[in-house]
């Protein structure tokens, strides 16, 4: 039974990243009809960039879990304002292919530096060790990355459903031409919408620096997984990419106890079954 | 919204005479490589890539379909050819059939999973299928994992030609090519390919004519994976090894590079930018992975100056289709 409580802790961990880059992933698509196949590069570059202000600047964990979203956010709203603004009106499809180059110049340019080897980041003091459940032992680092994520989830379900700001996302998103002649700055808000999403993806990168090891390709297959979770989910509602997410990663982590030739497929596996049976996904409306 | 491939739409009537010289040129100065010192490894593995881009460009180019998951078909028909060469010991021209057999019958499955959704999410699921299938190559016994299947033997096709010999099977790769990309073209240029063309620039006025568009872009979805599989299968002569990387994502993500390259919705643009690709990544082999970034920049600047390609901007210039 401890191994299986153990598999479940790692499925709900796995499940925090998917949900977070998922969520992601919606808010990009909804303002910016694009699908960011760069999230995972992104996710990367967070991962990165807390190992640098740990090694080179001595700054803790505490502060990358802040700064690195920031500074990976501001990468990605240059990224909108020099080169995504310019596919606005052409077909979704040219979105996916820059991104795509995107994810390429990225991870290539880390994997020049640093191999494809891991290299280590340690827990941070305060989130040593473990408690012992009786049933489990759990270390606290897991449990932190756990229900933070599900905390982030959360604001970003409440920022975009229940704030006067999420309200004009919401509105811009439906129709931009008329929330901009209403005064909004919608361009603003499309590149700031890009900065969120792509902040998330930093994040979830800082927060499995210490559990997956920082690597330049560590999200370059995650992305994929995302993909099929976005599919499974839908990218209608903020809460289904939420649910989803945290929903794959526990079957993901079950099958990894009861099956685990096929806890690499599963999440595809899914995707083909709920095609078959519901092909707009589980809370996605007619495309 | 504008449709993928509105600026690479032929500005002038299609000129099928302009295309049929072209092709004969193109058919003469390959028939030449053996002749002219060039390295024929190298053209016959671009020849593979070309065909595998042809088949892929029939799927965006006229069907409006963004796969990312092409390699899968390349891969999988690779993999039984070469298990049916290798380990059968069946001859070349079967063990092609084999590959072709099992490219059709992938394309069936993941045609009728992935065609139920369109534009991005289409792209979406293609790529998660091959995802899917590498992590079950990756552990089937019969692909050898990461050793991937080596020594194929080559043997002789029809009892006759020696494929062991450069010159023998550089031929019976370009006859498999151009035999190829006719076939691509005549789906093209038949009713089927009109069809399949205003699917791509207006899919509800295509159902509101009575076309059943699904079942359109099924046929397209499996005619392509078929023809890719075709490739995979001429590329286990060339490189005499099947093996993972064939199946892998970036190996998709490098026939999508190809064809935009080339120009989506040309006829001769896959095979330009398949060469051309194929090309760089000889010359900047010693690069590493500065290589991924060069082909990451491509992508940006196609994307962001040339969506025409190559050979869309040519056919532009001059006011010809291509």
């Amino acid at each position: 039974m401890q191994a299986l409580y153990a598999q479940l802790l790692v499925g709900l961990i796995n499940g925090s990243f998917y949900a977070l880059l998922s969520l992601g992933l919606a808010v990009i698509f909804g303002m910016l009809n694009i699908i960011n196949f760069a999230h995972g590069a992104l996710y990367m570059m967070g991962a990165f960039v807390a190992y640098f202000l740990l090694n080179l600047g001595g700054i803790s964990y505490w502060w990358a879990l802040l700064l690195a979203p920031i500074i990976v956010g501001i990468f990605g709203m240059i990224l909108e304002r020099t080169m995504l603004k310019f596919l606005a009106g052409l077909d979704h499809l040219y979105g996916l292919l820059l991104t795509f180059g995107i994810a390429l110049i990225v991870q290539g340019v880390f994997q020049n530096y640093f191999g494809s080897s891991g290299l280590p980041y340690s827990i941070p003091d305060q989130l040593k060790g473990g408690v012992n459940l009786g049933f489990m032992f759990l270390p606290i680092y897991r449990a932190w990355v756990v229900i933070f994520s599900l905390v982030v989830c959360i604001a970003t379900w409440f920022l975009i459903e229940k704030t006067r700001l999420g309200a004009y996302l919401r509105a811009a998103t439906e129709n931009p031409t008329l929330v901009r002649a209403f005064g909004v700055n919608v361009p603003r808000m499309i590149t700031l919408t890009y900065g969120l999403g792509v902040g998330l993806a930093a994040l979830a990168g800082v927060l499995s620096a210490p559990i997956n090891q920082v690597r330049p390709l560590m999200g370059a297959d995650l992305i994929i997984v995302v993909f099929a979770v976005v599919v499974i989910g839908g990218m209608g509602s903020i809460m289904g990419s939420i649910i989803t997410g945290f929903a794959l990663g526990v079957i993901e982590g079950l099958t990894k106890y009861f099956y685990p030739e096929a806890s690499n497929t599963v999440v595809f596996v899914l995707m083909v079954l709920v095609l078959l049976v519901k092909p707009t996904g589980l809370t996605g409306r007619a495309a | 919204m504008t449709a993928l491939t509105d600026d690479t739409l032929p500005v002038a009537p299609r000129a099928i005479r302009d295309e049929m010289i072209v092709f004969v040129v193109m058919a003469l100065l390959l028939a030449s490589v053996p002749f002219s010192g060039i390295y024929p490894f190298f053209v016959m593995q671009a020849l593979c890539f070309a065909l595998l881009a042809c088949a892929f460009n029939l799927l965006i180019g006229y069907g409006g379909l963004l796969s990312f998951g092409h390699a899968m078909f390349m891969g999988t028909a690779g993999y039984c050819s070469a298990h049916a060469l290798k380990v059968w010991a069946l001859p070349p021209e079967l063990g092609i059939l084999v590959g072709i057999a099992a490219a059709f019958g992938l394309s069936l499955i993941t045609g009728y999973i992935s065609i139920r959704r369109q534009g991005i999410y289409f792209s979406m699921i293609t790529l998660a299928l091959s995802q899917l299938l590498y992590f079950i190559y990756l552990q089937a016994p019969f692909t050898h994992g990461e050793d991937g299947i080596q020594g194929i033997p080559q043997g002789r096709m029809f009892g006759l030609l020696d494929l062991s010999k450069p010159t023998v099977l550089y031929y019976v790769v370009l006859v498999g090519f151009l035999a190829g990309f006719l076939l691509i073209y005549r789906i093209i240029n038949s009713p089927f390919g009109e069809v399949l063309k205003s699917i791509r620039e207006n899919e509800p006025r295509a159902i509101s004519l009575g076309y059943r568009t699904d079942q359109y872009k099924f046929l397209a979805f499996v005619l392509s994976g078929t023809l890719a599989g075709f490739a995979g299968s001429l590329k286990v002569f060339v490189a005499q090894n099947a093996s993972l990387t064939d199946v892998h994502w970036s190996m998709s993500g490098e026939v999508v590079l190809m064809t935009l390259v080339g120009g989506l919705g040309t006829i001769f643009g896959p095979v330009v930018g398949a060469f051309a690709i194929i090309a760089m990544q000889q010359y900047l082999a010693g690069f590493g992975q500065w290589v991924t970034v060069i082909q990451g920049s491509i992508f940006v600047i196609c994307v962001l100056t040339f969506r025409r390609g190559v050979v869309g901007e040519v056919a532009h210039y001059f006011r010809r289709s291509l």
